[in-house]
C-alpha cells in the first residue's frame, strides 16, 4: 500500500532507539497533545551546553513518537544553542517554509515535511520539538 | 453494489457524488437529498419569524415548526406534543435539565448516579452541577463489554440519589441498555431519570410512554436531519414546574418593568427565534425514516453488522470492544490493531478516503476504566454497503504491514 508511512518512519516507531527511561536526566518535561491523546515525556543530560544523551517515554501515534525519535538522533551530541536552530527549523519545515538546504540539515527528520500538507497531524509532528523547546528555555 | 443499495445510495447526494466509504455514522448521519431540499424549500417559501407573525407565511413557518413537534412527539411515542423542546443538540438538551432541574431539585450532600460509558455530554453537565452545588457525583461501572447490572445499579442507590443519567445506547460499544428496569429503580428511590439518546434514537425504537424516562435528549443530525436541531423529551408535570433555562424572547407571555410571566412548556424552554429551518429538515428526516420503514433501517443494520464483525473477528491483532454478537452493535465497531496507534488507523483509513474516527470518542472515562488509551471506531449505517466494509476489512488487514510490523 502507498501511504505517508514509510519505511524510515515506521522503523523509528516499532524500534524506537531513544525510547527508554534515563537514569540521572538533568531535564525532564512532559508534553501533550490533548486532542489526541499523544503524551511524551522528554529527558536530557547537559554538561557545559552541551546534550550528552536524551530519552523519551510516553504513548502516541507513530508520527509523533519517530518524530520525537528521530529528533533525538539529531541534537544528542549538540550545542544546547543548535539543537534549538535545528528545531527552529524543523518547525518552520511543517510550514511549508524551508529551503532544501536547511531540510538537508535535518537529516532524516527531513522526511517529515510532507506534514505540510496534513494539518490533522502537525500537532503529532511538532509534539517533541515543542516540548525539547521549552525545556531548553526553561533551563536557560 | 446491489441494486437496492444503489437505490439507497441515490438518496443520498454526498455518498453518489463522493468518492468516500462513509463510516462515521456514529458522528453524524448523512443527509437524504430531501432533507436537504426541504431545508432549501423552508428558506424558499415560508421563511419569516415563526411564532410571532400574524401574516400567512409566518403562520405556516410555525405550522411546519409544530409539525415537527409532533412527529418527534410520535416518533418517541410521547403523549403530547408539548413534552417536545426543540434543542440545538442532544447536549444543548443534557445541559437544559442540568441548569434548571438540577439546579433546583439538587442540594449540598445530594448524588447524582450516571454510568461510567456516558460521553462528555452527559457527564460534565452533572459534574459541574454536583460542584456547584457541593453535591456527590457516582459512577456506576459496567463489565468490559458494556453491560451494566439491574441488580448492582439498585444497590448503587440510595436515599440521597436525586439523578440518575444514563445513555440508552452507548457510542463505543454501541450496545443498547435497555432502560426501562432501571427507570423503574431510579423511581422506586425516588431519582428522576435522565437518558441521552443521541445514539439510541436513530437506532432502536424508542417509547417514553413505556419506559417511564423523566428525560430523553437526542440530536437531528444522527439521524438524516441537519445540524442544529435536537429534541429534549420531558414529562410534562416536570417540563412544568421546571425554572427557564435561556430567558428572553418567544419564552414569555408578558414583561413589564418588574415583572414577567413565562410561557408554558415547551416554549419557556426556547428562547429566541428558533431554528425552524432545522425543525422542517427534522420533519423531513422523519419522514424519510417512516417511507423507508424504520423496521427495514434496523434490519439493515443489523445485516451489515454481521457482515462486519465476521470479518473484523477474522483479522488477526484486531480486537472489537462490547458484545461478539454483531446484533448488539448498532453498526458501531470500536477497536484497536496491537501495536498501531489509532490516529495512524485513520490515517491510513483516510488515504483509502474511508473515513473513520480515532481517538476516546467523548468518552474518556470510559477509556480509563477499560485500560485502553485511545481506540478507532467504524460505523455503519443504513446507507453503507458490503463493498464499503469489504474495502475496510482489506485495508484494516494490511495496517501492521504498512506499520513495519512483519507479521
Ligand atoms: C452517546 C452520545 N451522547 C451525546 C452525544 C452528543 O451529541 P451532540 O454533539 O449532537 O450534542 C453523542 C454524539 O457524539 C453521543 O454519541
Amino acid at each position: 500500500m502507498n501511504t505517508f508511512y514509510n519505511e524510515i518512519l515506521t522503523e523509528h516507531n516499532v524500534h524506537p532507539t531513544h525510547k527508554h527511561e534515563l537514569s540521572d536526566a538533568d531535564i525532564t518535561l512532559e508534553g501533550v497533545n490533548p486532542s489526541c491523546g499523544d503524551d511524551i515525556i522528554l529527558s536530557f543530560k547537559v554538561s557545559d551546553g552541551v546534550i550528552t544523551d536524551g530519552a523519551f517515554s510516553g504513548d502516541g501515534c507513530a508520527i509523533s513518537q519517530a518524530s520525537c525519535d528521530m529528533m533525538l538522533d539529531l541534537v544528542i551530541g549538540k550545542k544546547v544553542d543548535e539543537a534549538k536552530r535545528l528545531s527552529e527549523i524543523f518547525l518552520r519545515m511543517i510550514k511549508g517554509e524551508v529551503t532544501d538546504e536547511e531540510k538537508e540539515e535535518l537529516e532524516e527528520a527531513g522526511i517529515l515535511s510532507d506534514i505540510s500538507h496534513m494539518p490533522a497531524r502537525v500537532k503529532c509532528a511538532v509534539l517533541g520539538w515543542h516540548t525539547m523547546e521549552e525545556m531548553l528555555s526553561e533551563n536557560e | 453494489m446491489t441494486r437496492e443499495e444503489e437505490r439507497i445510495r441515490a438518496d443520498f447526494p454526498l455518498l453518489s457524488k463522493n468518492n468516500v466509504i462513509y463510516l462515521d455514522n456514529t458522528a453524524t448521519s448523512q443527509k437524504p437529498k430531501k432533507v436537504i431540499d426541504d431545508v432549501a424549500e423552508f428558506y424558499r417559501t415560508l421563511n419569516s419569524n415563526p411564532m410571532r407573525g400574524l401574516y400567512d407565511i409566518s403562520v405556516r413557518a410555525t405550522e411546519r415548526v409544530e409539525e415537527a413537534r409532533e412527529k418527534a412527539a410520535s416518533f418517541i411515542n410521547a403523549k403530547n406534543s408539548s413534552e417536545i423542546v426543540f434543542t440545538r443538540n442532544a447536549t444543548e438538551g443534557l445541559n437544559l435539565v442540568a441548569y434548571t432541574y438540577g439546579e433546583e431539585k439538587l442540594s449540598e450532600g445530594d448524588e447524582v448516579m450516571i454510568s461510567i460509558s456516558e460521553h462528555h455530554s452527559n457527564l460534565l453537565p452533572w459534574r459541574l452541577l454536583c460542584e456547584r452545588k457541593k453535591a456527590v457525583l457516582k459512577y456506576f461501572e459496567c463489565d468490559e463489554t458494556g453491560v451494566f447490572s439491574l441488580e448492582e445499579f439498585k444497590h448503587a442507590l440510595s436515599a440521597k440519589t436525586k439523578i440518575v443519567a444514563m445513555s440508552a445506547m452507548s457510542n463505543v460499544f454501541g450496545r443498547e441498555n435497555v432502560i426501562t428496569p432501571f427507570v423503574k429503580a431510579a423511581h422506586e428511590c425516588g431519582a428522576v431519570f435522565v437518558a441521552d439518546g443521541a445514539q439510541s434514537v436513530p437506532h432502536v425504537r424508542t417509547d417514553v410512554s413505556e419506559s417511564g424516562v423523566d428525560f430523553l435528549a437526542f440530536s437531528g443530525h444522527k439521524m438524516f436531519a441537519p445540524m442544529g436541531i435536537g429534541v429534549l423529551y420531558g414529562k410534562k408535570e416536570l417540563l412544568e414546574e421546571m425554572p427557564p433555562f435561556l430567558s428572553g424572547g418567544e419564552m414569555i407571555e408578558y414583561v413589564h418593568r418588574d415583572s414577567e410571566r413565562f410561557s408554558a412548556p415547551p416554549y419557556k424552554f426556547e428562547a429566541g427565534t428558533m431554528n425552524a429551518g432545522g425543525a422542517a429538515g427534522l420533519l423531513s428526516a422523519l419522514q424519510y425514516i417512516d417511507s423507508v420503514g424504520f423496521e427495514n433501517i434496523m434490519k439493515r443494520e443489523e445485516e451489515l453488522s454481521e457482515y462486519m464483525l465476521s470479518g473484523l473477528v477474522k483479522i488477526p491483532h484486531v480486537k472489537v470492544l462490547g458484545s461478539d454478537e454483531a446484533r448488539e452493535h448498532h453498526g458501531i465497531f470500536t477497536f484497536t490493531v496491537d501495536g498501531v496507534h489509532p490516529h495512524d488507523i485513520s490515517e491510513i483509513m483516510s488515504s483509502k478516503n474511508i473515513c473513520i474516527r480515532a481517538g476516546h470518542h467523548c468518552a474518556q472515562p470510559l477509556h480509563e476504566f477499560l485500560g485502553v488509551r485511545s481506540t478507532a471506531r467504524a460505523s455503519l449505517g443504513y446507507y453503507n454497503t458490503k463493498d464499503d466494509i469489504d474495502a475496510f476489512l482489506k485495508t484494516l488487514s494490511e495496517i501492521r504491514g504498512v506499520m513495519g510490523f512483519m507479521d
